[in-house]
């Protein structure tokens, strides 16, 4: 495709533009009808995706000196306003002559349909009024609107969604039964089912208010963190190795566990930014920012004999724009690595000047093994609290002028010791600036690009900074309250995470080419109320889960799957199975086996033989953690890169190279396998077992009824009792008579393994199978 | 074509899973009788069971080998013949092809060129000129067409390996292997679309990423699967112990029916796709050691070969490809990871030679013999080649990597056989004359599949991705 050499000409053809003036009188819908053609909503989303590959930011792509991404001044032509039939845009996009058709046939564009011809002309009809795109204008603070069933708003989110219902003559559904919402509760903030003790308090709690001290109670758990990290930890890609080649094995576990502690400690997300991405420079530098500054650390890094360091040094910049840019922008400025971005106004030059803000972190392109400096040794999971308080101690004796001498002598023995067991971890540190240039068409080897200083994209405004502007700069200019972005990025992140699906969906890009907000004014008035609450994440998130948007039923009626069958409307729940992690976790939870403690060194559960023969320089084997380390939650797994743990591959974890807003969701035989045959569920399902006979009462019947409340929180029904009493008597009859299949099931995993008699041990393998099949079950999984 | 989106869960979804649920159970039956029956019943060629259908073109090829010579086998001493080197052995490399340009173990070495350490000969009709360090893919020398104007971006493994697996080298793109079961579908209901099988033995092997077969921001399922010759063949595919395939299928059966009576109340897609997933992954545990086992193979075939055991060599392996290819596996990956010859040169080029000379040739042999080489696209290589500039920082001489020019071959469905395509400059260092770089392979590569490389797109980050990136040019003059 070379378009040189189509000319804008003054004539155009005739006969197609009369074809599509009378088709569309046919074809105008009703639904179009009654809402004003909206620039930022109609017509932007078509110029990204059909013209501004060759009419939009990008100066060397441009064709015809025509760019379609500004305003009517550069447009004006193509366009006059109020004109449709003088306007050459118009005629082109319905051109009957292919040689004058837009886009070009041979553009691999898809042609606009007759319904977004028609916007075009209405819009131009209207006075083609250009906005800035939408992310990229400071939010305003609309009024909650009047909600068309006020009787069911509990709280300002309630207002826009039931507006919304309206609008659509939908109404929400009704509330989830208390089970459900408990259950959803619980899976949302802290990853775990509830118990059935837990269970049975709530729904004997007849106060009004039952439901929200259920949240309060949820979001004071320790779990809480735990549960929210594996989010973060995705869109930073926190992984334990370091990525290419050989792959070694980092340190930066503390980094994980300040993440689950800054989210249960409720740390306003302004200040976690600026900790991640300058706790080094702040005035205030602690132990806590120091670790916390290991997110500029985080980026994959090469051991590979022969790698050039000015390569990786270059690779490590660009990996940096692109996370960060996607973490707290939400768009997709790496495209602007090799050329201006095709759809959003960032340019080369920004995208390096970006990377500029980096350039003085102490690192080398090369490394060998570990450690890699700068790294800090601190305390971890137990040792912390011991340490802190340690620390406290003794800075009141140093301080007082009587200190008991002998107790000072005791408490700084200890401190030695306790210094041996510290971890090391990953941490920034800021050296005079490496020089930052464009590099022409993103070639390393190329030093004519022009010198860039630190800069946040030109479009969006520049520093109020003396001298070279810093990572802290940059973090203040996220959490400022001219920033566009960052709380709406973030709100509409923690909206998908409690209703399935972004309020706009594309979590990781706002910009040209993402989606229109399905509630724009919601997500607006959400930023808002994020960044004035003072960037309380905790807020936010009890906002949405007390909502009756959020305590909807998730079933879905035959309307609805018409209607909206993505839930975009929000008339109802979502469902959908839960993350990798939590799938692992469910299974030790219910099966008693979960060593729930908090933080810590990264763990190894049970992994297939083998599965590391791959990597090399060294050969390096998987060693399965032998105590309580093998019992640990998900987010606590050893993350190798090249080679994530089968099961949580299974389940669509990703291997967190790139940084990920929104994990790919799939059902694949593999995931039922693992599901299966890993020998971390078989050893659950027996636990599980053990646990059924020990407490879970005399008859089958009561049996069964403990083992579904504690998975399910629900009672079994009589049809699924009968295929449970037919695969349990089944079973039992055959491990009886075949011993040794009942020792080698349950034998299975490093739990207490049982003793007994032949017909106990029967009982107990059939019991084992009988809980593999409630661990396999699609609803043990789903969160509804 | 905007991507299918695996995360709206409610949504039935037409690829694959939707297409292909009809009455699965008979037609998996049929299936395991002959592994082609699935594809009997298409009403044209151009229906397909991916997301293309129907294919833009009527293709040449139904599946694709890749056999992967990781490392980077050197391009000068196996098919690209450079005499000048040889003039030049131990002098100087001219400056004016090193000056500025990226280089990688022999940063700050002497630059010397290095000869041929091997005698060049023609073989078959066709009078290709190939190494006799590899005299068994010399007997297939007319079946072959040598590409010889090969270039790539990165010259270091780790990144090199993902720009020949996916087109770019910045993790997260889909696989080559993720991309053709995403447009065509698989053919077989019992095993995966996209397999992967690993070997060694030669220099210290490479290191590969399981994100080399990974399916990217396309569906999971998509994914390659990496079957083994030890221990599990596909992960957790074996019974847990104490656990017959009678109670396998006891308590599978139990967690389909539980699965049924509760989607009676909810009516949720997932749980009708996970109960398919399931009898999916129990077929698998049935059919897995059933394609595993080569008891059955003919002792001739065997020799052929040279298979001794089922013992995870090249020559197993490649037993293996023509195994999965029978049975409707769309993309099968060879690995060997020996192929990184910074030292040693002629020692371990004759020890990968004779470790996957011969398999790879009677595998061409075999399926031509079968009828099936018509239909099945065969590329060898690594993911660059070597320097015409000795390597002698590490002991006995070597080559350091190189990815301004190097070889690969393909051969099989579509495939001109007995030709080269290309050519290096008078050094072998920079690929001259109709360059072929990674993106025109895989273009080349769908176009056979009946695929337009240009036209199977992904959206994801608000922009239509491609296994050709944004480049990619089929090379027409190598198609039959």
């Amino acid at each position: 495709m070379t378009g040189s050499a189509r000319g804008i000409p003054g004539g155009f053809s005739q006969p197609g533009f009369v074809v599509f003036i009378l088709l569309l009188f046919l074809c105008t819908s009703a639904a179009s009808a009654v809402d004003p053609v909206s620039f930022s909503r109609d017509i932007r989303p078509l110029l990204a995706d059909r013209c501004f590959a060759c009419h939009g930011p990008d100066r060397k792509r441009r064709k015809k000196k025509l760019r379609l991404d500004l305003g009517i001044k550069e447009t004006r032509r193509v366009i006059s306003p109020g004109k449709p039939l003088d306007s050459e845009l118009l005629k082109r996009i319905t051109a009957e002559d292919p040689d004058d058709l837009m886009p070009p046939l041979d553009s691999g564009k898809k042609q606009l349909s007759l319904a977004e011809k028609e916007l075009f002309r209405r819009w131009i009809d209207d006075g083609a009024r250009f906005d800035l795109h939408w992310a990229y204008v400071k939010p305003g603070r609309p009024q909650p609107p009047k909600a068309g069933a006020e009787d069911w708003v509990r709280n300002p989110v309630d207002r826009f969604i039931s507006a919304a219902h309206e609008k659509r003559g939908l109404s929400p559904s009704p509330e989830a039964d208390r089970r459900t919402l408990l259950r959803r509760l619980h899976l949302d903030l802290t990853g775990l089912p509830p118990t059935p003790a837990e269970l049975d308090a709530f729904l004997a709690d007849k106060r009004p208010r039952a439901y929200e001290a259920q949240v309060e109670r949820l979001l004071a758990s320790p779990h809480f963190g735990e549960r929210l990290a594996i989010y973060w930890l995705d869109l930073v890609r926190y992984a334990d190795s370091a990525g290419y080649h050989s792959d070694p094995t980092i340190n930066i576990s503390p980094y994980r566990d300040y993440v689950i502690a800054a989210f249960n400690s409720n740390k306003p997300f302004d200040r976690f930014t600026l900790e991640q991405l300058a706790g080094d420079l702040l005035p205030d530098a602690s132990m806590e920012t120091r670790v916390a500054s290991g997110y500029n650390r985080l980026n994959k890094t090469t051991d590979e004999g022969g790698a050039q360091a000015k390569e990786y040094l270059a690779k490590y910049a660009a990996d940096r724009v692109r996370t960060t840019s996607s973490v707290w922008m939400g768009v997709t400025m790496g495209c602007a690595e090799c050329h201006d971005h095709k759809f959003d106004p960032f340019t080369m030059k920004d995208f390096y000047s970006f990377a500029a803000f980096f350039a003085d972190l102490k690192e080398v392109g090369h490394y060998s093994g570990s450690p890699r400096p700068p790294e800090l040794q601190v305390p971890t999971g137990r040792l912390k609290a011991r340490w802190l308080a340690l620390e406290d101690e003794l800075r009141k004796l140093e301080q007082s002028a009587d200190g008991d001498k002998k107790r000072l002598e005791q408490l700084k023995k200890e401190r030695g010791e306790l210094q041996k067991s510290f971890t090391r971890t990953l941490v920034s540190q800021a050296v005079k600036p490496r020089v930052m240039r464009v590099l022409p068409r993103g070639n390393w080897l190329d030093d004519t690009g022009e010198v860039v200083e630190p800069a946040i994209p030109e479009f969006l405004g520049r520093l109020e900074v003396k001298g070279r502007a810093t990572r802290l700069d940059l973090a203040r200019w996220f959490v400022s309250k001219d920033n566009p972005l960052t709380a709406r990025v973030f709100v509409n992140r923690l909206w998908k995470l409690y209703f399935g699906a972004g309020i706009s969906s594309r979590l990781d890009d706002v910009g040209a080419q993402g989606e229109w907000p399905r509630h724009p004014e919601l997500l607006d008035w959400l930023a808002l109320e994020f960044i004035d609450s003072g960037w309380d994440i905790k807020r936010m998130i009890r906002l949405l889960v007390t909502s009756s948007a959020y305590r909807q039923s998730s079933l879905l009626t035959g309307k609805l799957r018409e209607l909206d069958p993505y839930n975009r409307l929000v008339a109802r729940q979502s469902r959908y199975r839960v993350e990798a992690e939590l799938v692992r976790d469910a299974a030790l939870y219910i099966s008693g086996l979960l060593v729930d403690e908090i933080g810590g060194r990264s763990v190894k559960p049970y992994q297939p033989e083998g599965y590391w023969k791959h990597l090399n320089f060294p050969k390096r084997k998987w060693q399965h953690d032998k105590g309580s380390g093998q019992y640990r939650r998900g987010v606590y797994t050893h993350w190798q890169r090249t080679f994530l743990h089968p099961s949580l591959l299974a389940f669509d974890a990703p291997s967190r190279e790139e940084c990920i807003a929104e994990r790919m969701v799939s059902n694949t035989p593999q995931a039922a396998l693992a599901l299966l045959n890993d020998p971390t569920y078989v050893e659950a399902a027996r636990a599980f077992a053990q646990n059924i006979a020990f407490l879970g009462g005399e008859s089958v019947d009561e049996k069964l009824d403990w083992a579904f409340r504690r998975a399910l929180s629900r009672r079994p029904s009589m049809a699924e009792r009968e295929i449970l009493n037919k695969l349990l008597a089944a079973h039992r009859k055959q491990y009886l008579a075949d011993g040794k299949a009942a020792d080698a099931l349950l034998g299975v995993g490093l739990s207490n393994r049982p003793e007994g008699a032949g017909d106990e041990k029967a009982d107990l393998a059939a019991w084992t199978s009988l809980s593999r099949v409630i661990l396999n079950l699609s609803e043990t999984i789903t969160r509804n | 074509m905007t991507g299918m989106q695996d995360n709206y869960p409610d949504q039935t979804r037409r690829a694959f899973l939707g297409r292909t649920s009809g009455g699965l159970g008979a037609l998996a039956l049929a299936s395991l009788l002959d592994p082609r029956a699935l594809s009997g019943d298409e009403p044209t060629v151009l229906e397909s069971r991916g997301e293309v259908s129907p294919l833009h073109h009527a293709p040449r090829a139904k599946r694709v080998i890749f056999l992967t010579m990781a490392g980077g086998p050197s391009h000068l001493d196996t098919f690209d013949h450079k005499p000048s080197l040889e003039k030049l052995n131990g002098k100087p490399m001219p400056a004016s092809y090193t000056r500025g340009q990226p280089i990688a173990q022999l940063q700050g070495q002497k630059l010397n060129c290095l000869r041929p350490q091997f005698e060049f000969r023609r073989c078959g009709k066709s009078g290709q000129r190939i190494s006799t360090v590899l005299p068994h893919i010399s007997g297939i020398a007319d079946e072959i067409c040598i590409v010889r104007s090969l270039h790539t971006d990165q010259i270091n493994h780790d990144p090199a390996h993902t720009v020949m697996n996916t087109g770019s080298s910045i993790s997260g793109r889909p696989s080559m292997g993720s991309w053709v079961n995403y447009g065509l579908g698989s053919e077989t209901s019992d095993l995966p679309g996209f397999v992967v099988l690993t070997s060694k033995g030669g220099r210290n092997p490479q290191p590969i990423a399981v994100r080399q077969w990974h399916s990217g921001f396309l569906p999971g399922r998509f994914q390659g699967v990496q079957m083994h010759s030890t221990g599990d063949a596909v992960h957790y595919v074996g019974n847990p112990p104490g656990v017959d395939v009678k109670r396998q299928r006891d308590v599978v059966q139990a967690v389909q029916g539980l699965n049924r009576i509760r989607n009676q109340e909810v009516k949720n897609p997932q749980i009708e796709t996970r109960i398919r997933q399931y009898e999916l992954a129990f077929r698998m545990q049935m059919s897995v050691p059933e394609l595993m086992d080569i008891s059955r193979e003919p002792k001739k075939v065997l020799e052929m070969y040279g298979v001794k055991e089922a013992d995870g060599s090249y020559a197993y392996n490649c037993l293996l490809a023509r195994r999965l290819a029978e049975r409707g596996v769309r993309f099968i990956q060879l690995y060997h990871r020996g192929w990184d010859h910074h030292n040693g040169l002629v020692d371990y080029l004759k020890i990968c030679s004779g470790l996957c000379d011969g398999p790879t040739a009677a595998l061409v042999r075999d399926l031509k013999s079968r009828g099936m080489l018509d239909d099945t696209l065969i590329v060898w290589g690594g993911e660059f080649g070597r320097t015409p500039m000795a390597q002698t920082n590490k002991g006995k001489v070597g080559r350091d990597h190189h990815m301004k020019g190097f070889s690969m071959w393909l051969a099989g469905g579509g495939i001109k056989g007995g030709i080269s395509h290309g050519q290096t400059d008078e050094l072998g260092y920079n690929s001259t004359i109709d360059k072929v770089h990674v993106n025109d392979l895989h273009a080349t590569m769908l176009h056979l599949l009946g695929v337009d490389h240009r036209r199977m797109t992904y959206r994801f980050q608000g922009r239509d991705f491609r296994l050709t990136d944004v480049g990619g040019e089929v090379v027409r003059d190598i198609l039959a």
